[in-house]
């Protein structure tokens, strides 16, 4: 590991200030996923600012209904937090679908979505990577990429987002508040994560020094009927190969509202809209699930070995939705 | 760089000076000499350097010493102070729940956490519809639920089909 210096501040304004003036350093969070890449050389920074003790770490009500989460909330306090689980199930399932108890106790809420991508050339200082070293070249395309991309990749990069939390956060249109050089803003979370293009180093819309002080959840009522569901080569402890998050809001057979997400197939949580629209309005059948997931799909360009996505993510989804409508309310 | 931290372990106030890169999991071992915890992976993969934390179970190999100036620290050496086992070792011990014995003090220490933590009424994976219900009453433990909270921790000579009986031997309790 490259010798780093370490600093506290008082405050965000504070922390905000210090990593400002160090281009090459970075905010600690848990350290779950920073330390480990810092181990193994892919991440080289020459400060740690800690932020752990500088923005909440609890979930608070708010008066609309919606739920305002500490960036450094743990995971686990996050996952176990009745209020997630009576009204936001698909966040607990999503959370508790994640890492090792272990992990859930370190990794805090804003540091689950800046994780990098598990691609093993990102991970692998020793093979080529865009995301890592624009311009170096992307031997996941011709390699080994059955983790990977089949939607929103580009020529560049066909990394996939690992987290689950954010797929669920997707689904229920949260927001992200954050503190940076430039004052404060709050940016949908549908719009945090972007797709690689012609820049994959670059995950998110984040400036440099920009940090992550607080998620806030809108209220919705159907949310309480939600799920997440995540395939994956374990029982446990594994990324995902495809995660669906979804709630349905369902009256006499007919989908009155949906909201969907996908993970493991996109570089970043995939907002399923297409399949929401077809969905909204319609009778609450398998074919129709099954037309809508088919619908999101068809602009899924997979690579040899990751097209078993592409069926997978749609009976992943499918199944998801009929489980949601069939299950107790 | 170097920084000096304090940290209290199973008990024992410490006043060290660590470079900032060096994890808990290294200042236990390499400077303090408790070798309780092991080194398996180094990359929080494994749980085998697990302890506890304030209370709670974390992979040590992933926190900086720096970050956790005066922290409170438990490892598996710490859990039997003078000799007097835990009730969660005599478990592993009665149901012959290791071979080679290398990943136990991760195993014993997140078994420890894992059962207050289910005790507090923490869901899990497989706990699916105690999720919404979210009652907060303590989870019933059977070999599925401790599988799945245990997942964090490998153990490559797979005694697992004795570890998960001597961990539901003390839920039972």
């Amino acid at each position: 590991m490259r010798p780093f210096r370490y600093a506290r501040a008082d405050d965000v304004t504070g922390a905000v200030a210090l990593l400002a003036e160090s281009p090459d350093g970075a905010f600690l969070g848990g350290g779950t996923n920073l330390v480990d890449l810092m181990k193994l050389d892919v991440a080289t920074p020459d400060l740690l600012v800690d932020v752990r003790r500088l923005t909440s770490d609890q979930v608070e009500e708010l008066p609309d209904g919606g739920i305002r989460i500490g960036a450094a909330t743990p995971n686990s306090d996050l996952a176990a937090h009745p209020l997630v689980r009576s009204r936001y199930p698909v966040l607990s399932q999503a959370l508790l679908s994640g890492a090792s108890g272990q992990l859930r106790n370190l990794a805090t809420a804003g540091g689950n979505l800046l994780q990098r991508t598990r691609c093993v050339y990102f991970q692998n200082v020793t093979t080529p990577c865009n995301k890592r070293e624009p311009g170096t070249g992307c031997p996941a395309i011709d390699g080994h990429h059955r983790e990977l991309a089949i939607l929103g990749a580009s020529p560049e990069c066909v990394a996939t987002h690992p987290s689950d939390f954010a797929v669920a956060l997707v689904a229920l249109d949260a927001t992200v508040h954050t503190e940076g050089p430039d004052g404060g803003r709050r940016i949908p979370i549908t719009e945090l994560h972007r797709l690689p293009g012609g820049e994959p180093h670059r995950d998110t819309v984040l400036a440099h020094g920009e940090l992550i002080t607080a998620i806030e959840v809108p209220p919705l009522a159907f949310a309480t009927r939600s799920r997440y569901r995540k395939v994956r080569d374990r029982a446990s402890y594994a990324f995902a190969l495809v995660s669906v998050a979804a709630a349905v809001d369902m009256t006499d057979g007919i989908v009155r509202d949906v909201r969907i997400a996908l993970g493991g197939v996109a570089p970043k949580p995939w907002r399923a809209s297409r399949a929401e629209e077809l969905l909204r309005g319609g009778p609450a059948r398998e074919d129709r699930f099954r037309a809508a997931a088919e619908a999101e799909l068809a602009e899924a360009v997979p690579l040899p070995g990751n097209a078993f996505k592409v069926p997978l993510a749609r009976n992943t989804l499918t199944r998801t939705l009929l489980d949601l409508v069939d299950g107790p309310a | 760089m170097d920084a000096e931290v304090s940290l209290r372990v199973d008990g024992t106030d410490h006043r060290v000076t660590v470079d900032t890169r060096t994890t808990l999991l290294d200042a236990l071992r390499e400077r303090l000499g408790n070798t309780s915890p092991k080194k398996g992976c180094d990359h929080g993969q494994c749980g085998a350097c697990t302890i506890l934390l304030e209370g709670r179970r974390v992979n040590s190999c992933l926190a900086l010493a720096v970050a956790h100036d005066g922290a409170e620290i438990v490892t598996a050496a710490g859990l039997a102070p003078d000799g007097e086992l835990h009730p969660m070792q005599r478990c592993f011990i009665q149901y012959d729940a290791f071979q080679c014995g290398y990943c136990t003090p991760g195993q014993v220490v997140s078994a420890v956490a894992m059962l207050r933590e289910a005790e507090a009424g923490w869901p899990s994976a497989v706990t699916l519809d105690g999720v919404a219900a979210g009652d907060g009453s303590r989870a019933r433990l059977d070999a599925d639920e401790i599988r799945e909270r245990m997942s964090g921790n490998l153990c490559r000579c797979a005694a697992y089909a004795n570890i998960v009986p001597a961990i539901e031997e003390l839920a039972r309790r």
